[in-house]
């Protein structure tokens, strides 16, 4: 019987050395002339990425992720034991059709926008328990792709309120495994889903507010942190309305957020793109840890960092049927040592 | 047994919810989307005049006529421009301004073929380029039904 790698509620403590060992971070145009540019390992011309449509090109984006990250590693497809992905198609196509050219055995997984902390939890607890050498966890998304399943046709003229969100085109995977050097990943922190009556899809900050509140509230219960043991808590998509919502809700639960506390969705676009509250997507939070806060850690400016993904669990059927849009959050807290 | 709370005490707490969150949503602004759509629809229906006036004194229409090539310019220059990707920046400034003169309904109708252009021509570009307009053309054709009845049943009475 292994040593007991459950703390608290729901909280997974890594015991072993699990380690980004690399990772990759692809963005669409718009994203590359955003503020975190520089931090992508390629970025597309256009939204097609060379393909025929919107949908192939997302999946070239996660396959070309997938390939970047391994060479980084310098690792072959071989090497990976499993590849976990998910995006925000239906039938997760995005993710299975990019497993069929990685040619990695897959287990494809849904969470939304919190898909990119689902699948690394995931990935780092095969690692932990030794059902994977190596791991890779990999999720894309792609504004006109999402906006067709979800919204309008790309080029539909209808006005959209100031507390919609911009879907970020791209793809991050990251490669578990265990090694002495690296980002460590130290504890995950798996989110319960979440509602406080928010129906409208056009303000999804709101909605998955209380859901990041909540599992970061559990993540401080269960390891007895608190969040000054941080240098940086990012929540994935909240944006600009869900962001600051987040922290009052935090407030009133006696947790004092400072300035660490950021969101990926705020920090792609540069106030000049008119993205409105800010990003969303599973590749929000995946192309800034994977491409901007992890290589961050390694040049030392983050000693410890909790990403804390959020996913409004909807589909188009369910929203039309009025009903409520249940979000989750699952924690990731990195650390270097 | 259940595993939710009751529904009043969550009614409760999704009403306190909503006051909390109201506070850190902007605000839309109405009025300044209002005077938007006014000015932007208006010149619409401006230029439509103006075309008009150039097929009867260009092009020899009646009056009476010049509205159909009128509104076909019209519905050109919308196609035109959710084509090249212009119409929703447009939408998204002027609002209801270019969402209802019928220019708008083209470009519903337009922006949904070009969508859905990848699935094919007959499921993709037909089975969807109604999908936003067919519910203006289903219920404007329901309301004209009873208007009609109403307007019918007015005149037996007079």
């Amino acid at each position: 019987m292994p040593g007991q790698r459950r703390v608290g509620r729901s909280t997974w403590s890594f015991e072993q050395e699990v380690r980004i060992i690399s990772s990759a971070a692809v963005a669409g145009p718009m994203e590359g002339e955003g503020r975190l540019g520089e931090c992508y390992d390629f970025i597309y011309n256009d939204l097609y990425a060379g393909q025929e449509t919107w949908e192939k090109a997302e999946r070239k984006m996660l396959e070309d992720a997938v390939s970047i990250a391994l060479k980084k590693a310098d690792l072959t497809n071989r090497d990976i034991d499993v590849y976990l992905a998910g995006d925000l198609l239906n039938q997760n196509i995005s993710a299975s059709f990019s497993a069929k050219a990685v040619g990695i055995p897959f287990l494809g997984v849904y969470g939304a926008c919190s898909t990119s902390m689902l699948s690394l939890s995931l990935a780092a607890a095969l690692v932990e328990a030794g059902y994977a050498r190596y791991a890779a966890a990999g999720v894309s998304s792609h504004h006109c792709t999402a906006e067709k399943q979800y919204r309008y046709p790309t080029e539909y003229g209808g006005q959209k309120p100031a507390t919609a969100q911009w879907t970020v085109t791209g793809a991050g995977v990251g490669i578990v495994g265990i090694r002495e050097q690296g980002p460590r990943i130290r504890y995950a922190t798996i989110g319960t889903v979440t509602d406080r009556g928010i129906k409208n899809p056009f303000d999804m900050g709101t909605a998955m507010a209380p859901a990041a509140a909540k599992t970061i509230q559990t993540h401080f219960e269960d390891t007895g942190r608190t969040p000054k043991d941080y240098d940086l808590i990012v929540t994935g998509d909240l944006a600009g309305v869900g962001h600051p919502i987040t922290r009052e809700l935090l407030e009133k639960e006696g947790y004092r957020m400072g300035d660490q506390f950021q969101d990926c969705g705020l920090m792609i676009y540069t106030s000049e793109q008119e993205t409105f509250a800010g990003g969303s997507g599973c590749a929000c939070s995946a192309i800034v840890t994977y491409g901007h806060l992890l290589e961050q850690m390694m040049k030392g400016t983050y000693r410890r960092i909790l990403v804390v993904a959020t996913g409004a669990l909807l589909s188009p059927i369910s929203y039309q049927q009025g009903e409520v849009i249940p979000c989750v959050a699952h924690a990731v807290a990195f650390e270097m040592n | 047994m259940s595993f939710s709370t009751s529904a009043i005490l969550k009614k409760e707490q999704d009403q306190e919810y909503e006051q909390l969150a109201n506070k850190h949503r902007p605000k839309p602004r109405v009025l300044l989307n209002c005077l938007k759509a006014f000015t932007v629809g208006g010149l619409i229906c401006l230029l439509g005049q103006g075309l008009m006036w150039m097929y009867v004194e260009g092009f020899g229409f009646k009056p009476e006529t010049a509205g159909d090539p009128a509104v076909a310019t019209l519905i050109f220059i919308s196609c035109f421009l959710t084509g090249i990707g212009v119409y929703d920046r447009i939408g998204q400034w002027a609002g209801a301004g270019t969402a209802v003169p019928v220019t708008g309904f083209a470009n519903a109708i337009v922006s949904a073929a070009l969508e859905h252009r990848a699935e094919g021509w007959v499921l993709g570009v037909g089975g969807n380029m109604f999908k936003l307009a067919g519910p203006v053309i289903v219920f404007g054709t329901v309301s004209a039904f009873f208007i009609g009845i109403i307007h019918t049943l007015i005149q037996m009475m007079m």
